[in-house]
């Protein structure tokens, strides 16, 4: 495991997305889900709640931004990994949120981008608190699970599993499935339904 | 102690557990379409990867395949490449694809029952978030996203964490005028869009129980509107009869072993849960959104919510739905005017739906000014529905009768709204933006509904046209 893949603390500055049930079509449009790499979609994140010229995605205050900070059920809808894909490539590293929409999670876990809850009022604290001081320093510690800014620190949830690949830098998925070939080859032979369901 | 159907799928299909704490799964199933696969190709090919498993992976083309003129190269040189990119992936990876010009294309949550493939018992996955359809079977059945594409691709396995079960009973009978469609909007509409994270929800009662295949697959389609990961029925006669002489079903002999292990893999009578929740069939009316989501729903009697009782962020998110859907608190969601009228969908582009859809619409003519079309959700159904002459009382009535896709559920091929358009959708998202115009505005119904907001111009209660 090369240590740049190591996740323990992602430190940034943060950028406020208000708003509870952010789903993923808001994220990234389907229009521009019309590609065959991930590569430009950094372009059109959020694109249409940026036409308002409002959105935080737009304020200079926030640009250069790492950890984004959103309410409850962020990231519902579909599975298109390229929701995360784009706020990565715009420059999120860590997500701090009341709740996050499981696939959006999943998928944010197998591109190594943190994704930690804490409660609404945490939350508005660090919203209102970014909002004031955009410039301040924010720590995601993932294996502390605490997030630390300029008011304090609180605590946050990540579930087991998940902080020890982010913090161990094993979160490729791919990577710990591979080495199973032999029990993958004998569950999938023993499968009723591989073997005109002759075996039970 | 029993065990319910996802536990016993679930230990089927374990492979081990991995240091993560997660399960490594093997995947039955695994069906790729033409959106969320070219990255996932390029990653195993980036790895020098080959498919482990191409036996049981199929591909078809849904999301962005024009409805209209099909013919090659897509007017859309973006969709163009898309095609093009998944023919190369699918010959180089050898993995059947059903193509445009194939009698089995069509939404990819269509066809995998439709030719057998979804079988109870089975893991199946999908980078696409209603892979829970395939749930009716009494399958478990996920959404993923690419790189999980890759992963299942390049091992046929996933890495997964385990899920609860929140067994959701729906007793009684249902109403005339209302479907399945109306049962999910329901039950989201009660327990919430993310009242199912950490969930998968299976669904019975006499209601359920009661219900056509096709009829599952509209509830467990829309499990993910509700935040459950998967959402599932447990396999009956029902099930088997839909599954017998299916292209790719166990066959002869087969079957009759294939229905003892497919009995034995549903819920256990005494199977625990981690939750339970009753609905009565006879509480549950026409339901429509209102909102910007699926949980923002009433019944066509009722009224959109009044602020006043409302605080803090609930307040917040239906002020702002109120806003970009342009009611007002209130109001009765009756009378609507619409603009656009949208059979189809992975919800509800089957036969079936098409049939409740032309009742309503025969004898019928589209309202002035709605733009209504109708959009099988395969080849197969499309097939089946002009066998039986829908496409002409459809057309008669003033509805496009179009060739198949997903369409204007989403803004990835031409059907799209237009500026601040409202429309009367079959479809599973009312998001800002969804059907493709930033400002359009959708309002989900049972395509019964879509029917008879299309030929009366407004959101109608479909009862008062079926006498
Ligand atoms: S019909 Fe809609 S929801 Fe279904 S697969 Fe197509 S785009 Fe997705």
């Amino acid at each position: 495991m090369d240590s740049s893949s190591v996740r323990k603390q992602i430190v940034g500055r943060g950028v406020p997305v208000r708003g509870a049930d952010i789903d993923t079509d808001r994220i990234i449009p389907a229009r521009y889900l019309r590609t065959v790499t991930f590569e430009n979609l950094g372009d059109h994140a959020f694109e249409d709640d940026r036409a308002g010229g409002e959105h935080p995605f737009d304020d200079r205050r926030y640009e250069g931004s790492g950890v984004l900070v959103a309410n409850a059920n962020f990231g519902c809808g579909s599975s298109r990994e390229h929701a995360p894909q784009a706020l990565m490539r715009w420059g999120v590293n860590a997500f701090v949120a009341e709740s996050f929409a499981e696939i959006f999670f999943g998928n944010c876990t197998t591109l190594g981008l943190p994704c930690v809850t804490a409660t609404a009022a945490d939350i508005q604290r660090l919203q209102a608190a970014v909002e004031a001081d955009p410039e301040q320093e924010i720590t995601v510690d993932v294996e502390a699970r605490v997030v630390r800014f300029s008011e304090g620190e609180f605590e946050v949830s990540i579930p087991n599993g998940v902080r020890e690949q982010l913090v161990s830098g094993n979160w490729d998925s791919l990577g710990q499935l591979l080495d199973a070939e032999e029990d993958v080859a004998a569950l999938a032979a023993g499968l009723p339904y591989t073997a005109s369901f002759a075996v039970s | 102690m029993g065990k319910t159907l996802l536990h016993k799928t679930w230990e089927a299909h374990s492979v081990r557990q991995l240091a993560s704490g997660q399960t490594q799964l093997f995947i039955g199933l695994h069906l790729v379409h033409e959106v969320t696969s070219p990255q996932a190709f390029q990653m195993l090919r980036e790895r020098g990867a080959k498919v482990r498993f191409p036996e049981r992976t199929f591909a078809t083309v849904d999301h962005i395949v024009p409805t209209d003129v099909t013919d090659r190269p897509f007017i859309d040189s973006l969709a163009e490449e898309m095609m093009s990119t998944i023919e190369k992936n699918t010959e180089e990876f050898e993995i059947p694809l059903f193509d445009i010009n194939d009698r089995r294309q069509g939404i990819v949550h269509v066809i995998g029952p439709e030719l057998g493939l979804t079988q109870p018992g089975m893991t199946i996955a999908c980078g696409d978030s209603h892979t829970s359809t395939h749930g009716a079977f009494g399958a478990i059945a996920f959404g993923i996203g690419t790189s999980q594409v890759r992963d299942v691709l390049a091992t046929q396995c996933l890495a997964m964490d385990p899920l609860k079960v929140r067994r959701i009973n729906v007793s009684g009978a249902l109403s005339d005028g209302v479907y399945a469609k109306d049962v999910i909007l329901h039950i989201i509409g009660l327990l919430g869009v993310k009242g199912g994270v950490g969930y998968g929800y299976e669904y019975g009662g006499d209601v359920i129980d009661s219900m056509s295949m096709e009829e599952r697959m509209t509830v467990c389609n829309m499990s993910i509107e509700g935040g459950a990961r998967v959402g599932y029925v447990n396999p009956d006669q029902t099930t088997f009869d839909y599954l017998r002489g299916r292209p790719h079903a166990p066959a002869d002999g087969d079957f009759d072993r294939a229905t003892s292990w497919w009995e034995s893999m549903a819920s256990d009578a005494d199977a625990v849960y981690d939750d339970v929740v009753d609905i009565q069939g006879s509480d549950i009316g026409p339901t429509i959104t209102w909102g910007i989501t699926p949980g923002q729903s009433v019944s066509i009697d009722g009224v959109i919510p009044e602020l006043g009782t409302l605080e803090g962020d609930e307040r917040k998110s239906v002020q702002e739905a109120l806003d970009y859907m342009g009611f007002a608190e209130g109001q009765s969601i009756a009378g609507t005017p619409v603009d656009v009228t949208f059979v189809g969908s992975c919800t509800n582009g089957r036969l079936s739906d098409l049939r409740e859809a032309a009742k309503v619409a025969q004898g019928r003519k589209v309202a002035n000014g709605v733009k209504a079309l109708v959009v099988p959700g395969s080849q197969q159904v499309s097939a089946a529905a002009e066998a039986e002459g829908l496409h002409e009382i459809f057309q008669e009535a003033g509805f496009e009768w179009r060739g198949a896709g997903c369409s204007m559920c989403l803004a990835m091929n031409p059907d799209k709204l237009q500026g601040d358009q409202r429309c009367a959708s079959s479809s599973n998202r009312n998001f800002k933006g969804r059907q493709g115009s930033p400002t359009g505005r959708t309002m989900l119904m049972s395509p019964a509904m879509v029917a008879a907001a299309a030929v009366s111009g407004e959101v109608t209660d479909v009862r008062t046209l079926m006498n």
